[in-house]
C-alpha cells in the first residue's frame, strides 16, 4: 500500500490552544481514507493543513511536515496555489462560486491559464458528466449555480473541483446538509473516483463509514487514537476508545 | 416605527416639492441647453449646462478614482489582510472618522496642496479632492458588505488554485456587485452634491472645460451663486438647478438599481 501524504509530527496550536496533537499518519495512495471523531476533535483543522487553507486563520503555530509524494508542503513558501490545485475541497455545504453553472467549473480553469474555448467546454461537459450532473443542467449552463438545489449545488462543487485535476479530494462532511438520495450520489461517486485520486473524507456518519471506508482514523481531542484498515477499525479494534466510540457511546 | 418611516417620507416629499415647485417654472430647454450668456446672472437668457456637464465630468471622474483606488483597499482589508484584525478595525476605525470630516475641510487640504505645487483651480484639482473625500464612504460601503461573505467562498476558490487576488477580482467582485454598485451610488450622490470641497479646488467658469486643467463649473456651486442674487428670477433658476441636480441623482439611483439586479442574481446565499 503506497502512502500518498505522510503527515509527521504535526502539532497545531491556535494561540494558547492545543488542536492538534502529534499527528502521524500515512494516507495510502488511491483508497478512501474516513476521518472520524466527536465534534471538535481536530478533522477540519487537519483538513485544513493538508491543503494549507490554515494559513487563512489568525495565531496559528504548527510544527511538523506533512508530505505529499516526496514534498514537504507544510512549510514551502512558495505555490500555494499549487499545492491546493493538488486536493480538491469538499465542504460541509457546496460554496458555489457567484456566477453561472458553466462558469463556475470553468473558473478554475481559467485561472491556471487554460482559455481555449473547446477545452472548456469538454471539461465542463465531462466533468458534470463525471458527478451525473449533466443531464439536469445542461440547458440551463448559463444559469447562476445559486439556483441549483443543494445537492446539485454539492455536486457541481465536486464537479468543479475534479476540472482542475487534483490528485487528492479533501471532503469534510459532504453529505451532511444533503438529502439522502443525493447522499448515497455523492458516497457512490466517491468509491468510483479512488480509482484515480485518494480521497480523504471527514464524517460524523459511522454506517457512511462504514460503506466506503477502506482505511479509518479516529481522532479525540486532537489526537489520533487508532488507524487502521476498515476490516481492522470496525471488526478488531484496539482501543477501549475506539470500541465505545463504535458502539455510539460519544454521539 | 411607522412614525419616522412617516416623518422621513413628510420632510424628502417636502423638499422633493418645494425644488420643483419653484424651479420647474424656470427648468426651460435653455436652462439645460445653454451655458450662461451675457446677462444670464441678471435674469437674461442663457442656462446652466456648463454647470451640469462639470459636475457630471467631476463626479464621474472622482467616483472612478475613488472606486479605482477603493475597492483594492477593501478587498486587501478583508482577504491579504484577514489575519490581522487588529490592523483592519484600526483601518476601519480610522476610515469612519475621515467619513465625518467635513467636506469644506477636504477643499481646504486640496487647495493648500495646489498652492504648495502652484496649481490653479482645475477640474482635476476637483476630481482628485473630491475623490478623496469620498474615498472612505467607498471603501466602507464596500467593506461592510466584502467582510460579511461567507468564509466557506474564500475557501472554495482559494482551494480551486486562485490566489487572493484572483479570489478577490473575479470571485468576491461578483459577490459583492450589488454592494458595489451601491457603494458607487453613494460615493456618486455625495460627489456631485457637494459644493465645499470645489469651491476652492475646482472653481467657477461660465465655459465648459475642455481640458481636466480647465476650472469648472458646477451644480452645488451654481446653485449657490444663483440663490445669492438678490434678483427674483435668479433665484428661481437655483432651484431649477437643484431640480436638475436631483433628476440626476435620480437617474443615477434608478440606472444602479436596474444594474445590479442584474448581476445580483449570481450571488450565492
Ligand atoms: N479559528 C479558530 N480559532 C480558535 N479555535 C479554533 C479555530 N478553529 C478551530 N478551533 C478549535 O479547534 C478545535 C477543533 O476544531 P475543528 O473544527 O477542527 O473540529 P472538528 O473535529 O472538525 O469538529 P466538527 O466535527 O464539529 O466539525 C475546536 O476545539 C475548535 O474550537
Ligand atoms: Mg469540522
Amino acid at each position: 500500500m503506497e502512502s500518498k501524504i505522510s503527515i509527521q509530527n504535526l502539532n497545531l496550536s491556535i494561540g494558547k490552544n492545543q488542536i492538534l496533537k502529534n499527528i502521524n499518519l500515512d494516507i495510502p495512495e488511491n483508497q478512501v481514507t474516513i476521518i472520524l471523531g466527536p465534534s471538535g476533535c481536530g478533522k477540519t483543522t487537519l483538513l485544513k493543513c493538508l491543503n494549507r487553507l490554515i494559513d487563512l486563520e489568525e495565531n496559528v503555530t504548527i510544527t511538523g511536515s506533512i508530505f505529499l509524494d516526496d514534498e514537504d508542503i507544510l512549510h514551502t513558501k512558495s505555490d500555494l496555489p499549487g499545492i491546493r490545485k493538488k486536493m480538491g475541497l469538499l465542504s460541509q455545504r457546496p460554496y458555489p462560486l457567484p456566477m453561472n453553472i458553466y462558469d463556475n467549473i470553468a473558473y478554475g480553469l481559467r485561472i491556471n491559464g487554460i482559455h481555449n474555448k473547446q477545452i472548456i467546454r469538454e471539461s465542463v461537459e465531462h466533468n458534470l458528466k463525471q458527478v451525473n450532473l449533466w443531464d439536469e443542467v445542461q440547458h440551463r449552463l448559463k444559469e447562476p449555480a445559486s439556483r441549483l438545489s443543494i445537492g446539485q449545488q454539492q455536486r457541481l462543487c465536486l464537479a468543479r473541483g475534479l476540472a482542475v485535476k487534483p490528485e487528492i479530494i479533501l471532503a469534510d462532511e459532504p453529505t451532511s446538509a444533503l438529502d439522502p438520495l443525493s447522499s448515497t450520489a455523492i458516497e457512490k461517486k466517491f468509491v468510483e473516483l479512488k480509482e484515480e485520486y485518494t480521497l480523504v473524507m471527514v464524517t460524523h456518519i459511522l454506517r457512511q463509514a462504514r460503506r466506503i471506508a477502506d482505511y479509518v482514523v479516529f481522532m479525540y481531542l486532537g489526537e489520533i487514537v487508532e488507524h487502521g484498515t476498515a476490516d481492522e477499525f470496525f471488526n478488531h479494534p484496539k482501543q477501549e476508545k475506539t470500541k465505545a466510540y463504535l458502539q455510539g457511546i460519544f454521539n | 416605527m411607522q412614525i419616522s418611516i412617516a416623518v422621513i417620507v413628510l420632510v424628502l416629499s417636502l423638499i422633493v416639492f418645494s425644488i420643483f415647485y419653484r424651479g420647474l417654472p424656470s427648468l426651460t430647454w435653455e436652462m439645460i441647453s445653454q451655458t450662461p450668456k451675457g446677462g444670464y446672472y441678471f435674469g437674461k437668457e442663457g442656462g446652466v449646462l456648463n454647470a451640469i456637464i462639470g459636475s457630471l465630468y467631476l463626479a464621474f471622474g472622482a467616483t472612478i478614482l475613488a472606486l479605482v483606488m477603493g475597492l483594492p483597499v477593501a478587498m486587501l482589508m478583508n482577504i491579504h489582510l484577514r489575519k490581522f484584525k487588529k490592523l483592519v478595525n484600526g483601518v476601519r476605525f480610522l476610515l469612519d472618522l475621515l467619513w465625518g470630516v467635513p467636506s469644506i475641510v477636504y477643499g481646504a487640504f486640496g487647495f493648500s496642496v495646489m498652492i504648495f505645487f502652484g496649481m490653479k483651480t482645475s477640474l482635476l484639482a476637483g476630481i482628485i479632492t473630491v475623490s478623496l473625500f469620498i474615498l472612505p464612504i467607498m471603501i466602507r460601503a464596500i467593506d461592510e458588505v466584502v467582510k460579511n461573505v461567507p468564509v466557506g467562498l474564500l475557501e472554495a476558490s482559494m482551494s480551486l488554485g486562485s490566489n487572493k487576488s484572483q479570489t478577490a477580482f473575479m470571485v468576491y467582485v461578483r459577490q459583492c456587485s450589488s454592494a458595489i454598485v451601491t457603494a458607487i451610488m453613494i460615493s456618486f450622490g455625495r460627489a456631485i452634491g457637494d459644493a465645499a470641497s470645489v469651491l476652492f479646488t475646482t472653481g467657477y467658469t461660465d465655459s465648459i472645460p475642455t481640458s481636466v486643467m480647465q476650472p469648472s463649473a458646477t451644480l452645488p456651486l451654481s446653485i449657490f451663486f444663483q440663490l445669492s442674487s438678490p434678483i427674483q428670477e435668479v433665484q428661481n433658476r437655483a432651484y431649477a438647478s437643484a431640480a436638475i441636480l436631483t433628476i440626476i441623482i435620480l437617474i443615477i439611483s434608478v440606472l444602479s438599481r436596474i444594474i445590479s439586479n442584474k448581476y445580483n442574481k449570481n450571488k450565492i446565499s
